[in-house]
Formats: C-alpha cells, sequence, structure tokens
C-alpha cells in the first residue's frame, strides 16, 4: 500500500487569545509586530494572526494563555478592545507529508499550491470553517472544537493513498 | 459561481464563502415611520435586471460585510466596497459608468 | 444477408492489446474482449450489435456512435452497491469480470414484451400520454400510469448503497483548455507560451481526439504537441476528466475518472473537480449528425465517424459489408478504413448532385461504387440491418435499387459541440454555408469583468476541415434533413430524430402542427433532445425539421438551451465524501462520549447530537423521560446545556446596542444579574430568547438558543457593521470556549457546596437571576442561578476542556443524591409544565412576544429596540391574534402536537374554521396528567372555554382554556 498523502495529527498544546480592537494597539500589547493582512507573524513560540480588520489571533504554548489573558487585558484597558480566551473552542490539525496540499486542496476553495508562507486563510473545509497556515512541511488547519472528529475524519479521508491529485 | 474579492481582507471568495444579504443601502424605518414608510423599507426591493448593489459576508472568512456592485444579468462585477457607507463610493459609481453611462445609483429600476 | 462473428479484424486496432484477454459477462453471458476495448467494441467484437431497447417504443437498438454522445447502448453496470444504469458501453473502458446487462426490456433484450408499442407507434404521438389519458381521471393513476411507468423510462435505479469511494477537489488555473484533440493542444501551447498556469482536460483517455483517425501523420502531429507541452512549466495534461459544465464567472465542472468501474484499485473512482478558471478554450471538437431515413434506427446504422472508430482503434468490424450514406466528403474517410481492413463497401449513397474532391476520388480508385444525388428510401432488417433500399434523394422515395449490406455508415454533416460554450450565457451564430449552429465570438459567456471568458477553436468553432496544420480541403456539405427530401408520411414516420427518446420527425411535424412554434415548446412536448441527450445528435436535425414545418430559415427557430452536465454525473461524485459519518459535520459537546457511553438516546438540534434521554436496560424512551424528570423534581439531575450559544458583547456603546437587540431594557441589568431576554427580527417577529448576564460595566453576555448561536452572533454582527458602524461595539462567539452544565433540583445546592468551591452558592449571596464567577472542584466557573425546569438550578460554565471532568465529579459527589443526567426531553417537559415557551414550539416565525404573553419582557420605555415598529402593524395589534393559553384535555388524554381546534363555522371552501392549535403537549409525569400549550384567538380571554379540536380518525378531542403555569405558579421551588 502505497503511503497516505499526509499525515493527519491533532494538536492539543495550543492556546489562542481572540483579540478586537486596533489591531496596532494589539500588536503593541501582544509585544509582537503587527500582521499585514492575511498575514500571521510568528516570532518565537508566538504567533499573531490577522483574522479581520479588527480582529487579531494570538497563538502561543497553551500554558502561557491565562498569563497572556490577563496581561492582554490589562495592557488594552482603557482601550475599546475585546480579549477572550478561545484556546478551547477550537481543534487543530497538522497535515503534514508531500501530498499535504493535495489533501487542502480537496477540502477548501482555495489554491493551496499557491499559498505563501505568512499567509493565513479563513475558510471553508467541506461543511466547517476553518483557517489554514503553512508550516514546516505542511500545513495547519484549525478549526471548532465540537466538529473537531469531522474535521479529522475528512482530513484524514482526503488523505487516502494513492489520491494525489496529479495527473495520472 | 460568483467570485467576490472581499475589500476588507482581499480574499477572491467564492460564493460558498460568502452569505447574501440583499439589497444594500436600504433605509431603516424606526418607530416613527407611517405605515407606508415601514412597508417600503421592510418589503419593497427593486431586484433590478442590471445593476445591482448587493450586501454580502464574508461569512466563511473575515467576517465582514460589504456590498458588490454587479450586473444581475451579465454578472460582471464592477467592484466591491465596505459595507459602512450610506451610497456607493464615486469609484464604484465610474466603475458602473464606464461599462453602462446611463446607470444613476439612486434612480429606482437601474438600468441593463 | 447473415451476420456472423467473429468480427475482431485480424490486423489493426491501435488502442487494443491483442495479447490481454479479458473475460466480462452480458446479460449472463460469458464474453471475452482485449483490454483497450470499450465496452460497445468488446460487444461488436462478439458479434453482438444490439445493446438495447428504445425509450417508448422497445425498438432494438445498436451503438450508433462511439463517444459520449450515444443514445441507444445504455447498459447497467456492476452489481450489487456497485450497479449502475444508463452506462454508456461506448464510453465505458472494459474492466476484466465487469458485469453488465441491457436495460430496457423484459424478460430479454431477444423477446421483449414492450416491443408491441413499436406496432403500435402509429397509435402513439407526440402528446398521447397528455391527450389520451385525461378521461375517466382515475383510470390515469390506478391503470394507465403503472403501466407507462413499468414500460417507460431508462435504466433502474440501483438499490444499495453504493461502496466506492469518491472525492473533489478544487482547481486554479489561468487558462483551461478543454479537449485534448488537436486544437485544444495548439491552443494549449500558444496559451501557454505567454507564461501562466494552463490546465487541458480530456474526455478520453487518449489524446488527439479524431486526428490520429482522420488525418495521415495524424498520431505525429499529436505526439510532437504533448512533447512541448509536457516541457513547458505551469502545464497539466489530464486525461479521463469531462469538463460537464461551465458556470457563472469561469467555475468549470469536470469529472476525473480514476478508477472507474474497477473497484480493485482502493481509490477514489471519481474525482469531482470545481476549478476556478481565468479563462476557458473550448477544444471540444464536433459530432457528427445522423440522417433522417426510414429505419435510421436498424441496429447496424451508424455515424461513419463512429464505424470508423470501431475499425481503426479497436480492430473490430460493425458489419462484413458496408453502405456509406452521406451529404458531404468526410464519411468517404470510412470508406477507405473500412476498405483498407478488407471490409467490402458495398456502395456510397451520396445525396449531393456530385461529389468530386480527393476523398470521392480515391473512393472510386478502389473500384467502390458513388451514387451521386441518392438516399436511402428505408433500411430493411428489423434486429439487424440486412440491405438498404435506394431512391433518388430529390423525389418521394420511389425505390431504384436494393442493395444488401450489413452496415450503414451515415453522415449527415457535423456540428460543433457549443455546450460549454453555450452553459453560462454565450450565445450562437448560425453558419449557413455549413449548416450548422457555431459559437457567436461577439457574444461570448462574460467573466467578472465583463470580459468574454470562453473562446472556441478547432471544430467546436465550425472550422471543420484544419485539424491544424493538416488541413485537407473537402467538397462542400449539403443541408439534407430529410431523406428523400419529400419522402410521404409514412416514410417519415419512421425517421427517427432522437434515438434516446424515441422522437421521429412525424412527431416534431405534429408539434408543429399544434401550434407549439417555439422550439423550447416542442422540446418539452416531443421531448426531443430532453435527457442525457441534451441536444448532442438531435439538436440540428430536429430543429430544422420543425423550421421546414413552420417554413422559416432555422436562425429563425433557434436552438434550445443547453444545460449542464454535458454528460450525465453519478450523485455519488456529487455528494463525494459528504456520507456515512462524513455526511454533516455532527457537533459533539465535550460530555458528547460520557453520553454516548452511557446510553444516550440522541436528539439532533441543528448539527448538534444532544441526549434526548438516557433509557436505562429494558426502559424505553418516555419511562426514561419519566424518570429524569422525576429525579430532577425531587433530588437533582444535570443536563448538558453546553450547546447554548454564549456571545460577549462589549464596548461603550453596548448598552445601546443591547437595548436595540432585545426587546427588554439590557442596559439597566446590574453586574451580577441575569435577565431572560427577548430578540425579534425587523419584522417583529420572536426569533431567539436567552438570558442575559451583565458581566462588568460594558460586558455582556448573551445566552442564545441551541440553534441560534451562530445566527444570533451574524445578526448583531450584521446590525453592529451595516447600521450603527459608529458605535463602540466588539462581539465574540464564545459558545465552544465553554461547557455548560445545568444542575437542577431541590439538592442542586446541596451537590455543589459538596465540592468546594470559592463561591457562596447561598440563596442570600446567589439569589435567583444572580451570577458569580470563582472556581468549583478546582476549576475556573461562572455560575449562573437561573432555572429553565422551574427547580432551584445552578448553570456552571467552564472552559469546555474541563467540562467532562466537573461532569464526572458532580456525578461522583451526588451518588447518594441520586443524582440523574437528564435529557433534552426531560426539559422540554419540565419546562411546559411551568408554562415557559420555547422557541420553536411556540414560535414558528410569525409569532410575536405579545402573542405569548410576554408583554412583561417588552420594554415599554425604549424608543426603538428592532422589531418595535413592526409590532405596531396593524394585523399585529387588532386583537384576533391567537394568544398563548394553556389546555387541559377533558378525557386525560394528551392532545397531539399540532392538532387543530375548529369552530362550528364554515370557510367558503367547506372547511371549518380553526380558532387555535397545540403548540406543546406532554404528559406531565410530575401531576400525573396531560399539559399543553397552544395559540388560541383571544385566548387569554376565554379561560374555562372548551375547545374542540377534530381528529384525522373522525373522532373530536376536547379541552379546557386554562392557565398556561400548570407547575409551582408562585415559583417558590425556583427562589429556594
Amino acid at each position: 500500500m502505497a503511503e497516505h498523502l499526509a499525515r493527519i495529527s491533532p494538536v492539543t498544546d495550543l492556546g489562542m487569545i481572540a483579540l478586537r480592537g486596533d489591531l496596532a494597539a494589539i500588536a503593541d500589547a501582544a509585544g509582537m509586530a503587527a500582521p499585514d493582512r492575511t498575514g500571521i507573524a510568528t516570532d518565537g513560540p508566538r504567533s499573531l494572526a490577522w483574522m479581520s480588520p479588527d480582529e487579531a489571533l494570538l497563538i502561543l504554548p497553551a500554558p502561557q494563555t491565562p498569563e497572556a489573558v490577563e496581561a492582554l487585558t490589562l495592557a488594552l484597558d482603557g482601550q475599546h478592545a475585546l480579549v477572550a480566551d478561545v484556546s478551547d473552542a477550537r481543534a487543530v490539525f497538522d497535515v503534514i507529508g508531500p501530498g499535504a496540499a493535495d489533501v487542502i486542496a480537496k477540502l477548501a476553495p482555495v489554491d493551496a499550491a499557491a499559498m505563501p508562507q505568512g499567509h493565513l486563510r479563513r475558510t471553508r473545509m467541506a461543511q466547517v470553517a476553518t483557517a489554514i497556515w503553512r508550516i514546516e512541511g505542511g500545513f495547519r488547519v484549525i478549526g471548532f472544537r465540537s466538529t473537531g472528529d469531522y474535521l479529522g475524519l475528512i482530513l484524514r479521508n482526503a488523505a487516502i493513498a494513492g489520491s494525489g491529485l496529479a495527473p495520472r | 459561481m460568483l467570485i467576490l474579492t472581499c475589500p476588507h481582507c482581499g480574499i477572491q471568495a467564492e460564493e460558498t464563502e460568502l452569505h447574501n444579504g440583499g439589497e444594500a443601502h436600504l433605509k431603516r424605518v424606526g418607530p416613527d415611520g407611517s405605515d407606508e414608510e415601514f412597508e417600503g423599507y421592510m418589503f419593497a426591493r427593486r431586484n433590478p435586471r442590471g445593476v445591482h448593489l448587493e450586501r454580502w459576508r464574508h461569512a466563511y472568512g473575515c467576517g465582514k460585510w460589504f456590498i458588490a456592485a454587479r450586473c444581475t444579468v451579465t454578472l460582471q462585477v464592477f467592484g466591491t466596497y465596505a459595507a459602512q457607507t450610506t451610497t456607493p463610493p464615486d469609484h464604484i459609481v465610474q466603475a458602473v459608468r464606464a461599462a453602462r453611462p446611463d446607470w444613476n445609483p439612486t434612480e429606482e429600476g437601474a438600468s441593463e | 444477408m447473415t451476420h456472423v462473428p467473429p468480427f475482431r479484424l485480424p490486423r489493426g486496432g491501435r488502442l487494443i492489446d491483442r495479447s490481454d484477454q479479458l473475460g466480462f459477462r452480458f446479460d449472463g453471458r460469458h464474453l471475452r474482449g482485449l483490454r483497450g476495448d470499450t465496452l460497445a467494441s468488446a460487444l461488436l467484437a462478439n458479434g453482438q450489435m444490439m445493446m438495447g431497447r428504445s425509450f417508448k417504443y422497445h425498438r432494438p437498438r445498436g451503438p450508433v456512435a462511439s463517444g459520449a454522445e450515444e443514445p441507444n447502448a445504455l447498459l447497467g453496470l456492476g452489481q450489487g452497491g456497485r450497479f449502475e444504469p444508463n452506462q454508456r458501453a461506448t464510453t465505458t473502458a472494459l474492466v476484466p469480470g465487469m458485469v453488465t446487462r441491457s436495460q430496457n426490456c423484459w424478460p430479454s433484450l431477444d423477446a421483449d414484451i414492450g416491443a408491441v408499442n413499436d406496432w403500435l407507434s402509429p397509435l402513439l404521438p407526440a402528446g398521447f400520454y397528455y391527450k389520451t389519458f385525461i378521461h375517466p381521471r382515475p383510470f390515469w393513476k390506478h391503470v394507465f400510469e403503472p403501466v407507462i411507468r413499468r414500460s417507460a423510462g431508462l435504466g433502474k435505479a440501483p438499490t444499495d448503497p453504493d461502496p466506492d469511494l469518491y472525492e473533489q477537489a478544487y482547481g486554479f488555473a489561468d487558462v483551461v483548455v478543454v479537449g485534448g484533440g488537436i486544437a485544444g493542444l495548439q491552443a494549449a501551447r500558444d496559451a501557454a507560451a505567454g507564461g501562466g498556469s494552463v490546465t487541458v482536460l480530456e474526455q478520453s483517455p487518449h489524446w488527439g481526439g479524431r486526428t490520429p483517425i482522420d488525418h495521415a501523420g495524424g498520431q505525429d502531429a499529436i505526439d510532437a504537441l504533448l512533447t512541448d507541452l509536457r516541457a513547458m512549466p505551469g502545464v497539466t495534461l489530464r486525461r479521463n476528466c469531462m469538463a460537464t459544465g461551465l458556470y457563472d464567472h469561469g467555475y468549470l465542472i469536470a469529472r476525473e475518472a480514476l478508477a472507474d468501474h474497477d473497484p480493485n484499485q482502493g481509490i477514489p473512482r471519481q474525482r469531482l473537480w470545481r476549478i476556478r478558471a481565468g479563462r476557458v478554450i473550448t477544444a471540444t471538437g464536433a459530432l457528427e449528425r445522423p440522417l433522417s431515413f426510414a429505419c435510421n434506427d436498424v441496429p447496424g446504422v451508424m455515424l461513419a465517424s463512429a464505424m470508423r472508430d470501431f475499425i481503426d482503434l479497436h480492430g473490430v468490424a460493425p458489419g462484413q459489408r458496408i453502405v456509406v450514406v452521406t451529404n458531404n466528403d468526410d464519411a468517404y474517410r470510412t470508406a477507405l478504413i473500412a476498405a483498407d481492413a478488407g471490409l467490402d463497401v458495398a456502395a456510397i449513397v451520396d445525396a449531393r448532385p456530385q461529389a468530386t474532391g480527393d476523398l470521392p476520388q480515391a473512393v472510386r480508385d478502389r473500384g467502390i461504387e458513388v451514387l451521386t444525388g441518392s438516399a436511402i428510401a428505408k433500411v430493411k432488417g428489423r434486429r439487424h440491418v440486412e440491405a438498404v433500399a435506394i431512391c433518388d434523394q430529390d423525389g418521394e422515395g420511389k425505390i431504384t435499387r436494393t442493395v444488401e449490406c450489413d452496415a450503414v455508415a451515415m453522415s449527415g454533416g457535423w456540428s460543433p459541440v457549443v455546450h460549454l460554450y453555450s452553459h453560462c450565457g454565450g450565445k450562437l451564430t448560425w453558419d449557413d454555408a455549413q449548416a450548422l449552429f457555431r459559437p457567436d465570438p461577439d457574444r461570448p459567456p462574460l467573466g467578472a469583468d465583463g470580459q468574454g471568458i470562453a473562446q472556441a477553436v478547432g471544430a467546436a468553432n465550425g472550422d471543420l476541415c484544419c485539424a491544424g496544420d493538416l488541413e485537407r480541403p473537402e467538397g462542400a456539405t449539403m443541408p439534407v434533413w430529410v431523406m428523400p427530401a419529400r419522402a410521404p408520411h409514412k416514410l417519415r414516420a419512421k425517421m427517427w430524430l432522437d434515438y434516446q427518446n424515441d422522437v421521429k420527425v412525424t412527431d416534431v411535424e405534429l408539434a408543429a402542427r399544434e401550434g407549439y412554434a417555439s422550439v423550447e415548446h416542442t422540446k418539452r412536448y416531443t421531448t426531443l433532445g430532453m435527457a442525457t441527450d441534451q441536444g448532442k445528435l438531435s439538436n440540428i436535425n430536429g430543429l430544422a425539421v420543425l423550421s421546414g414545418a413552420l417554413d422559416q430559415p432555422i436562425p429563425a427557430t433557434g436552438t434550445t438551451t443547453f444545460r449542464p452536465p454535458y454528460t450525465p454525473l453519478t450523485l455519488a461524485t456529487i455528494a463525494a465524501d459528504a456520507r456515512g459519518e462524513a455526511f454533516q459535520p455532527l457537533r459533539k459537546t465535550p460530555m458528547h462520549g460520557w453520553h454516548e457511553a452511557k446510553g444516550a438516546s440522541w436528539e439532533p438540534v441543528g448539527h448538534w447530537r444532544r441526549p434526548y434521554a438516557y433509557p436505562q436496560g429494558a426502559e424505553d424512551r418516555e419511562a426514561a423521560v419519566a424518570r429524569e424528570i422525576l429525579a430532577v423534581r425531587k433530588g437533582v439531575g444535570t443536563l448538558d446545556a453546553s450547546t447554548l450559544g454564549k456571545i460577549v458583547v462589549k464596548g461603550p456603546d453596548a448598552g445601546r446596542f443591547m437595548d436595540m437587540m432585545y426587546t427588554n431594557m439590557m442596559s439597566t441589568l446590574k453586574v451580577g444579574r441575569c435577565r431572560y431576554g427577548l430578540m425579534c427580527n425587523e419584522n417583529g417577529f420572536l426569533m431567539d430568547d436567552g438570558v442575559v448576564a451583565r458581566l462588568s460595566d460594558d460586558t455582556w453576555l448573551c445566552h442564545t438558543t441551541t440553534g441560534g448561536a451562530d445566527r444570533i452572533h451574524a445578526h448583531m454582527e450584521d446590525w453592529l457593521q451595516c447600521e450603527w458602524w459608529d458605535w463602540k461595539v466588539f462581539t465574540a462567539n464564545l459558545t465552544e470556549q465553554y461547557a455548560q452544565i445545568a444542575v437542577a433540583g431541590p439538592q442542586a445546592r446541596t451537590l455543589l457546596e459538596r465540592l468546594n468551591g470559592s463561591i457562596d452558592l447561598s440563596a442570600d449571596a446567589l439569589p435567583f437571576m444572580a451570577w458569580a464567577e470563582g472556581d468549583l472542584a478546582g476549576i475556573p466557573a461562572r455560575i449562573f442561578r437561573i432555572s429553565f425546569s422551574g427547580e432551584l438550578s445552578f448553570e456552571i460554565a467552564v472552559p469546555a476542556a474541563r467540562g467532562l471532568e466537573l461532569w464526572e465529579k458532580l456525578h461522583d459527589a451526588g451518588a447518594d443524591l441520586g443524582i440523574t443526567p437528564y435529557g433534552t426531553e426531560a426539559m422540554h417537559v419540565m419546562r411546559a409544565e411551568k408554562g415557559f415557551i420555547m422557541i420553536g414550539d411556540e414560535t414558528d416565525g410569525t409569532i410575536i412576544p405579545q402573542d405569548l404573553g410576554l408583554d412583561w419582557a417588552i420594554s415599554k420605555k425604549k424608543a426603538d429596540y428592532i422589531g418595535k415598529r413592526a409590532q405596531r402593524r396593524l394585523h399585529m395589534v387588532d386583537g384576533t391574534r391567537w394568544k398563548l393559553v394553556g389546555l387541559q384535555s377533558l378525557d386525560g388524554q394528551v392532545l397531539p402536537d399540532g392538532a387543530y381546534a375548529a369552530t362550528d363555522q364554515v370557510n367558503a371552501n367547506g372547511q371549518r374554521v380553526t380558532e387555535g392549535r397545540v403548540t406543546s403537549s406532554y404528559r406531565s409525569p410530575t401531576l400525573d396528567r396531560p399539559v399543553a400549550m397552544g395559540l388560541v384567538r383571544h385566548g387569554p380571554a376565554r379561560m374555562g372555554q372548551v375547545l374542540e379540536f377534530p381528529m384525522p380518525s373522525g373522532a373530536v378531542m376536547k379541552a379546557r382554556i386554562v392557565d398556561p403555569v400548570f407547575y409551582d405558579k408562585e415559583g417558590s421551588r425556583l427562589n429556594g
């Protein structure tokens, strides 16, 4: 049996903080560079992703989350902003392997193969909302916790051995 | 499959990533409105055969609402713009008029 | 003329591998074909010319074409779950062990009862069903329809689940070229030379289209192009990929066959591509047209191009003695290829007065007789061609001679394949010189930029003789729509225009006589070009006959609309992996696994699965619900309320915004307190309800119904972004961040106090409709003192990842209290006992809060809220609306949910006038009697009156109007 197109592994050690407000102020408060539109900027273990013109997502190691929520709330105090821990609302999968782009291309209406590094694409995969960006050797996909089983299942289905998208 | 560019995030989204919200630039009629005014606001829609200003939400994306100026007959898209306006911006009006010189954004039943 | 196997030619057949024999079955017979065969060529090689029976008259039919346009050779393939009807034998590759069967015949292909329809055909013209089966009316339902349904139609639908895998994929290309013939490959090379990505889709497994068959040096030219293309960056060449439809803004749907009819490969059988194309080049070639002569449907009559395909590609002889009938030069190629293969070409019947080009000359040089100005008056033979009767084309069909033969190759000229170009708005133009419709380059389908998005090249563009650089001049085609030109009715009644739908020349003429002047109407009346044909073979001939009957030129008649898909798609490909477990995204709460392990019986709520009840042992659902309710009323129970929407609203203008969203005054809610709120749409109708908690000065937390979270969040964002964008408010949908557990019952506080939390749960510290934050059992928690059951109740929200931990700790700590998990049905019954409304039960999208006696939740002080204006509209306030009441059935039976109360009055239709309906109805385990709520005209003013509810059985149930609160009217329990 041939190899699967990619290995699908759940990621459970990430914290995520949704931040709404002025993006420059948010980046300041997070001590990170502000991401470009639809960008994701990584600095060490933390990434700050552009989610919409007034929303960013801070992704960080899970144990650092409560402290970061507190610090951000404090830093943004007095400004019109919203800080919310959304770590538990998420399901995260890494799609790693030579056929990772094919797996994404089967589920999301995006040109996965052409997706640049440092770009976060919010879209849908089959019937659920996701955000996708490139990581070493493939892609990271975040979806919602309640549909985590579904997301894992469709990713594994799409990665079935011998089903690469290259013309045959 | 309509392909519209979200003006907020620049993504060229396909229709399945978007949610349609009907006619744009409706003026809300509140508690003081007459029956006729409220009926017009609530129920009467232009439904043009031609240029249409139409609300869309980038639902599977940045979540923001925008407005698309498009032709309901040819599906030509003249442009998209953020929803935070009560009238189409000048560059959109110009883009429409480049293709439909007679078009008037405020006229009932805009031309094709 | 006898027709005897073997039909495999001793040599030739560029696609077959004579060393690799494949066994397969047809109608139970074991047959052998070769690798490289299509099912059609393999059947022909076995002497099986007859492959099915026609749709209406059950006439014997063999293949007419060799490709996707084939109307007759539709077979049932596979067995069990893999059975698939209506598969084209001409495009299905032979797979070892394939099981195939013929369709539209009973008891067998050879002895088909339905063939009697053919003898009755003079009685079965177009529109026959419409005209005949009107009276007597009951006969239609009980006699005609069952009989017709049994004998008409194509193959049978499969009954078992399809075990194969299917998938979809999204593609992107600057240019997509559809068609891998010489025109397509050249266009691809030109496009790729300009940079950008180019994808070429070819429907068959082979590149080159007709060029290798029809032109000397054709294969070399194709090979050279492929070599060039493979060396170019950005070029993707995809075979076995059928572009089935072109949609708005250049969205192209294509089906790639990966392991079609071959279940042994363990990979998806088909893949549906959804390709965003910057530009589409249709190089889809042309289809040869049949000629309309009498009995042109007898097995053995086929398109001239199809005949040379079978000979050249598969080394199969469709017959031993062939007559070619044509109105153009191209068909002479068939005579040449047949003669080269050693077959006897009896004659060429050419409708044109003369045939002088290179091809006719080459044919004459072989000593083959060419009869110009001639026509076929009639094909003789029923199950197989036996001879053709020849007459003058310019005449009434007087037979001049008869030529024995066992196959007829016909060519009525060629029609460009314009389907994709037409699918999303491209227009056609009539090319009078060539007698064909071709894409009008001035009216192409348009893209988002208003520019043309598709362009046709090669034969698809009407350039029929070009074949790239291999151009060879040919003599002109003479339009021949009926053969002979003045054929009498008797002959025209046997000329098939649409083989698949059994439409004849006389049917179209009849439609015209009966007033169907529009081609679209004629299509519906006669079924011409419907179903899978989609105008492939029948279109032009049918239009020409209609134009003739209407005495107008063909462009005045126009053409019917070409609709996708070009060839049928399996439903499985459209569904792809959205089946079984992946059919829908099932939403699961953090405690889902616990519920499952405890044998929960599920209730779908939106995409969520919530425990309806937890039946134990032999207990049924009803008994489980009753047990759960009593456990809550007497002790303590837990409900997984994690599915409730949780939306945070924050900002300096949040209070003002909340006052607009809810009918209540939310801006005055004190921090630390909760309020039950109603949300209406601008039309005034109740759309959601839930408890709102004020978290801080500028922050509110809105609970929504289970199904409402996403919708309500979107509703809020809509108003914030599109109406009040200057208001400083942020929202966040935190529904999935928290697990939420309702702990309800007189022992609820006792239980929670055992968990050693930091929150004072006493009635003084945490009164009804208050909330507090702290930790519980070591878990950060927010506790809301709210109740939907009417009992002392706490709802506890904790981070979702710790929901199960808290749930299990509650159950450990409450074992001696008889702690019982309860499901949604217990919750529903308990709230009904209390007279609490439920969105979706008491509301249906046309109910305003005032209908439900919820005036107390509508602020009179507020100048405005969403829905306020609508609730002042005349019919909202005219006093005749049905309003919420309790209903007590008189005989102790539970009123059926949804039952209508009827008055003695009768409306104009003779129906009894209704005056109310049941919205919720249960047997209350707490009260040991039925409880129900309903909406009744003037209901609250009619307390004590008895309503009549007629049942479908004819019986009448009676119920008394009562107060909707059946249990603990004073509220002493929830205030405990």
